[in-house]
């Protein structure tokens, strides 16, 4: 029995246009789990409606304009007054992101419903179960929420594909921010964005990702040479990005980015259970390591016992000369 | 300025984490230790306390069994005094009532900022800071990489997906600190000594005004159904390197065609 509704938070992308990868992911999920599916979103609805109708939800709904501000506070106030005036879903799906947490986390306050997150996987088994990678990736956990609706749930980058399903533009309508009082005060001044050359981290096809045993920061260029002979991403692992070798934006795993590239090459990098856990999904993982018993070469498809400082500049090399 | 850092007591992450098999929650007996994650917290509220020239850093965890390992290592790196929240009735608490009995242990402080981690170590919900926050009705500014007080507002710069925002918000407010932010002072032999006397104020669940059936594994309105191990990754050809590896790997990408 699918649910009768779900709504899908509709995160506007980074940097502005359409709407984030994430949500989409979620839609087409949510698809599979009930009759109806809707999006709310921050954004201007009319700029996102035609792009989350062909993801398959029928209507979206718009917080209004909230300048500046951050949109946890206005996004779970409106739905959460929209569940109590009878009109909400029965279960909210949000994804896995620096906003989306705030939201499920305010939304779970407001109306005193657990939350789920780190979500990997949902099922309908006459309720939703949902399914979460625990230890690194070694085990899965499933879990359920009692039977009060709705149902939040925060879903991880990548756990489900998106796929449109053809349908048109979705409605636009507006969902009602009730007072939120001084919980509304946190306010943006100034944006950073990161220029960013070849393609996304998250999107690429091969990722190179560089850790502490690449020795020193400068030695990163290696990563970054090679992930770019390669058409690839370079990605990192949270000790170098605490050491400051690199932003932030590169940190792959727990609390950096989810990929599942065609190839993922570790570079240095032990396979602590918090790395694996954003990598794990990779088709092809290769890995050099000077420690024949470092975890990660347990999931390695090929694992070089080696030194970073012989095996990358001939990996280089050779690549090079083929192009 | 008051500030207060909620802290989590974990067990080692060193050691390998186990389940109980009734409950399938985790198992937190034995020694509990200060979550790293926090140690940031810490660190930054000894700084703003510092940069302010006034005010104290008040710690608040919820732990089993009065644990307090954690605490004393946060109290030696300089905290002035802890609010500790234990009693039996909040084990297999979610993350809903943790923030609910958090926000009143906060309460009693009544702070100017609230510190938290953007996600602990071994449950990484990263739902109960914000929870806490909606709790208070305060704003919050999660994921900051920078934090400064002046004037009664916080400035923060936040992480985001294309780079970065700076973000203002008037006190009081709650702010979580992602690891790196500051670098965690080690706790002096002369801090270790003083902590020993710095008071820890212990309070149960009824202290806090709040009822036994809203916490706990009776609060929890979440159950764990079951844990298998994942599908495993077929283990693939493991090459020592004798000069010669770059040329397997370059086998390997042509026959996966992306070269
Ligand atoms: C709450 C929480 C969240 C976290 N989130 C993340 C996350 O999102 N992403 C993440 O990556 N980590 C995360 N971590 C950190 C994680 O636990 C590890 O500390 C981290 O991944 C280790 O990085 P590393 O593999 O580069 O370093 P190390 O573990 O120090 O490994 C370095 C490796 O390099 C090898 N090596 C050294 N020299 C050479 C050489 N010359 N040639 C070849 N190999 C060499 C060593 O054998 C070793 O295996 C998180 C931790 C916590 C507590
Ligand atoms: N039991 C607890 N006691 C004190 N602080 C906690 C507790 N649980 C969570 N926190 C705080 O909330 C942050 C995020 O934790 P979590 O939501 O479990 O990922 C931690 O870094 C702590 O600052």
């Amino acid at each position: 029995m699918p649910l009768d509704k779900i709504w899908v938070v509709a995160e506007p992308a980074p940097g502005g246009a359409g709407v984030a990868s994430l949500s989409l992911e979620l839609l087409t999920k949510a698809r599979d789990l009930a009759t109806t599916v809707e999006a709310v979103t921050w954004a201007d609805p009319t700029d996102l409606a035609g792009e989350v109708g062909s993801y398959g939800a029928t209507t979206l709904y718009g917080v209004g304009d909230i300048g500046a501000l951050l949109p946890g506070p206005a996004v779970a106030g409106a739905i959460a007054a929209a569940v109590v005036a009878g009109s909400g879903p029965k279960a909210v799906l949000v994804p896995q992101t620096y906003d989306g947490r705030d939201i499920a986390a305010r939304l779970s306050v407001k109306l005193d419903r657990p939350v789920l997150t780190n979500v990997v996987g949902i099922t309908d088994t006459g309720g939703l179960v949902t399914e979460h990678a625990i230890f690194g990736g070694n085990e899965v956990l499933t879990a359920r929420l009692d039977a009060g609706d709705p149902g939040i749930y925060v879903v991880r980058a990548k756990s489900f594909t998106a796929e449109a399903s053809g349908g048109g533009r979705a409605e636009t309508a507006g969902l009602e921010v009730p007072e939120l009082g001084s919980a509304n005060a946190a306010a943006v001044t100034q944006r950073h964005v990161e220029e960013q050359e070849g393609p996304r981290l998250d999107e690429a096809a091969v990722v190179v990702s560089g850790g502490r045993g690449l020795g020193e920061a400068k030695n990163f260029d290696l990563v970054e040479r090679l992930a770019k002979l390669l058409h690839g991403a370079a990605g990192a692992s949270r000790a170098i990005v605490d050491a400051g070798w690199v932003p932030y934006s590169h940190q792959v795993g727990q609390t950096g980015k989810t990929v599942k590239p065609t190839v993922y090459i570790a570079v240095g990098i032990s396979g602590a259970t918090q790395h694996m856990v954003g990598m794990k999904g990779s088709k092809n993982i290769v890995a050099i390591n000077k420690d024949q018993d470092a975890p990660i070469l347990s999931i390695a498809d090929l694992g070089v016992v080696g030194d970073v400082h012989k095996v990358l500049p001939k990996l280089i090399e050779a690549l090079e000369a083929r192009s | 300025m008051n500030v207060v850092v909620c802290v989590k007591q974990i067990p080692d992450p060193a050691q390998p984490g186990k389940l109980s098999p009734d409950t399938q929650t985790l198992v937190r007996d034995g020694k509990l230790i200060l979550d790293d994650s926090d140690s940031y917290g810490v660190e930054m509220a000894l700084q703003l306390v510092d940069a302010a020239g006034e005010g104290a850093v008040t710690l608040v965890s919820m732990a089993p069994h009065s644990e307090k390992s954690g605490l004393r290592t946060a109290l030696a790196m300089g905290a002035a005094k802890a609010i500790l929240v234990s009693d039996d009735a909040l084990a297999g608490s979610d993350s809903l009532s943790t923030a609910k009995v958090l926000a009143a242990a906060i309460r009693r402080a009544d702070p100017d900022l609230v510190i938290a981690g953007t996600e602990s170590t071994d449950g990484y919900t990263g739902t109960v800071p914000v929870q806490v926050a909606e709790v208070l009705g305060l704003p919050s500014v999660s994921f900051a990489k920078r934090v400064e007080v002046s004037g009664g507002t916080v400035r923060v710069n936040r992480q985001t997906e294309a780079g970065s925002d700076d973000v203002e918000c008037p006190l009081p407010a709650l702010v979580t600190v992602t690891a790196g932010v500051v670098e965690p002072r080690y706790p002096s032999f002369k801090g270790i000594m003083a902590a020993k006397n710095k008071p820890v104020d212990e309070v149960t669940v009824a202290d806090l005004g709040l009822s036994a059936g809203e916490v706990g594994a009776a609060g929890a309105r979440q159950q764990v159904l079951s844990v298998t191990p994942a599908e495993e990754r077929q283990s693939g050809e493991i090459v020592v390197d004798e000069g010669d590896a770059h040329q397997r790997i370059v086998a390997f990408l042509e026959q996966l065609r992306v070269i």
